[in-house]
């Protein structure tokens, strides 16, 4: 081994430590605030240690969920439909688009290719689906426009590809039809890329707020991004404390309950994303050599 | 009698096959390629009432309004500038923290500074703004707070556009730079161990063989990444400057960008047409640009290219 002195150890561990803690302390600051007694705030302001402790803003926000847990279901059930139905599209037509003997090949890649350099814009597309299709206030609307993405096509393409040939073919001349050979072999063989474009679908789904922002005017449809970007105006944010039953006297912690919903609402995803991770970075790093 | 039996196998195949293929295909044509006939859109005085087809046909005249405001310098140099400088920034960054982190052995802190680069990938815009608004809340936020503790005067930090290139270069590079350290460092590890093995018996020291093994092996996986992003560099990350700037009018002046102007000309002024005629031109710049880059890549590597 070579031996290596003291600056070539300190030096990068030195930034990558700055960094890697400069990802975190934001999370953590919102966490402090969030637990951090509403007088002390409007004291001191906010700090990344809380002076005094309190969890009143939590026992607001579990005394009267509704507003949340009706949230995390809508989110719940567009990131579970979207995800089911977008991973069996696109697991689908990849396959299509790896086997060599289909004959539109060709042309279905230069289909699904030429919608990654030309789109139509936001405002055919918002016309489309709130006009013709009139999926306003339905989650449908949340759904469909983002079950197929190209690039996940192709990186699911390059993972099938990598399956060898002559195992399709044993399998075909043993009466095989199209649907066993890719649900019986191609996908088993496939996890990692398959992990890895489920986990990439999954967060689009999560975290998107921009497609409820276009099409969701009903405020029980809102998806738990949605919300809590509402929560960040006033007026939502009234609403959800009235909700939280505070129409007495008692004085609202403005700014720890806003914080309490944000760690609320994106902390579950921060406490599962590590498990994931594995797959992830595999996933990108073979996916990333050959686009 | 063989061939024919093959030939109906062969049907049934691509049958199956066409089938299999059907759902996407049904789901692209409608979501990517009816939208793209809407594109006329950008040449009629569009009427709700009257539908796209109906609506009164006006010539250039939504791109003429659009051209002869002062938004439209404003807004195509703010995304212009701003994606120039994230694709520069962020190669230099995310290299030499690749770099950086090829150098640590101990598995451990690998895991360690990789699991907290990449968290904030996982993070949606709307809680990045959540985490901002500590930092620069008016009363409460915490750099108002260490500017009072300096007893300087506390600044009004979503109405101060000098500030806002700044913040949106950081917090581009903080929600980024992770995933894209990561594919650096997937690429600097596949290196033969070899080289740098050779290059220490000849008496190379750490930095040298970084700056003669390192760069030039990864070089090609940094120009496909930087032509590939130069192909995008007319459309702006939308959470980026919604979100992380509360979409504050007074700092328009440096965080309006062509998705920015287009949402709001659609959903705020309620001018469709003028609103489509600069989707249009995004997407005809956008795909001249798409086309060139990608002829480039073609020209470079022909591995690389998309198609």
């Amino acid at each position: 081994m070579k031996k290596k002195c003291f600056v070539q150890i300190f030096v990068p561990n030195f930034f990558l430590l700055l960094f890697a803690i400069s990802c975190i302390v934001p999370f953590l600051i919102v966490v402090s605030i969030s637990i951090t007694d509403e007088t002390i705030i409007n004291q001191f302001g906010f700090s990344i240690i809380p002076r005094i402790i309190s969890f009143k803003s939590y026992e607001m926000l579990f005394a009267a969920p509704k507003v949340i847990v009706n949230a995390y279901m809508i989110t719940i059930i567009v990131t579970v439909v979207g995800t089911v139905l977008s991973m069996f599209v696109m697991i689908q037509f990849a396959y299509v688009l790896a086997r060599r003997s289909y004959i539109f090949r060709k042309q279905l890649s230069f289909f699904l290719y030429f919608t990654m350099l030309f789109n139509g814009g936001l405002v055919p597309w918002y016309i489309l689906i709130t006009k013709y299709l009139s999926l306003k206030d339905n989650l449908w609307a949340l759904i469909l426009p983002m079950l197929v993405n190209a690039w996940n096509v192709f990186l699911l393409r390059t993972f099938f590809q990598g399956v060898p040939v002559s195992l399709i073919e044993a399998a075909k001349i043993d009466g095989a039809s199209e649907y066993q050979v890719l649900y019986k072999i191609i996908c088993p063989l496939s996890t990692g890329g398959i992990a890895t474009v489920c986990i990439f679908t999954v967060l689009v789904y999560w975290n998107d707020w921009y497609n409820n922002m276009l099409f969701i005017n009903d405020s029980r449809l809102y998806s738990l991004q949605y919300m809590l970007y509402n929560v960040m105006s006033r007026v939502q944010f009234l609403q959800l404390a009235n909700a939280a039953g505070t129409s007495t006297s008692m004085q609202i912690p403005q700014e720890s309950l806003r914080m309490a919903t944000c760690v609320v609402a994106a902390g579950p995803m921060i406490m599962i994303f590590p498990f994931f991770q594995r797959y992830f970075v595999k996933g990108i790093t073979i996916g990333s050599v050959k686009g | 009698m063989k061939q024919e039996r093959l030939g109906g196998n062969r049907f049934v195949e691509q049958l199956q096959l066409s089938t299999m293929a059907l759902p996407a295909v049904i789901l692209i044509l409608i979501f990517s390629y009816i939208p793209m006939f809407g594109l006329i859109i950008a040449f009629k005085n569009y009427k709700v009432n009257l539908g796209i087809l109906g609506s009164e046909f006006v010539g250039l005249k939504n791109f003429m309004f659009f051209f002869h405001s002062n938004d439209a310098f404003r807004i195509i140099r703010n995304t212009l500038c701003y994606n120039a400088v994230f694709i520069t920034v962020g190669v230099v960054f995310s290299v030499s923290f690749a770099i950086m982190l090829s150098t640590i052995t101990q598995k451990k802190l690998i895991k360690f500074y990789q699991s907290s680069m990449f968290l904030p990938y996982f993070l949606s815009w709307v809680v990045v703004a959540y985490m901002s608004l500590c930092f620069f809340n008016y009363k409460d936020g915490i750099l108002n707070g260490i500017l009072k503790a300096l007893r300087q005067n506390a600044v009004s930090w979503y109405s101060e556009p000098k500030y806002w290139p700044f913040i949106l270069v950081i917090s581009y590079l903080w929600k980024t730079a992770g995933y894209n350290v990561l594919i650096y460092y997937a690429a600097i590890i596949s290196i033969d161990e070899v080289l740098y093995e050779a290059a220490y018996i000849d008496g190379c020291t750490k930095f040298k063989s970084i700056w003669h093994i390192t760069i030039p092996n990864i070089r090609p996986t940094v120009v496909i990444l930087v032509i590939l992003s130069i192909g995008r560099i007319f459309y702006a990350d939308f959470g980026l400057f919604y979100q992380l700037t509360q979409n504050s009018g007074s700092l328009y002046s440096v965080t309006d960008v062509v998705d920015t102007y287009v949402y709001r000309t659609l959903r705020v002024t309620g001018d469709v047409g003028v609103s489509a005629a600069v989707g249009f031109v995004q997407s005809i710049v956008g795909f001249a640009l798409q086309m060139t880059t990608n002829f480039v890549v073609g020209r470079i590597d022909e591995d690389y290219k998309l198609i």
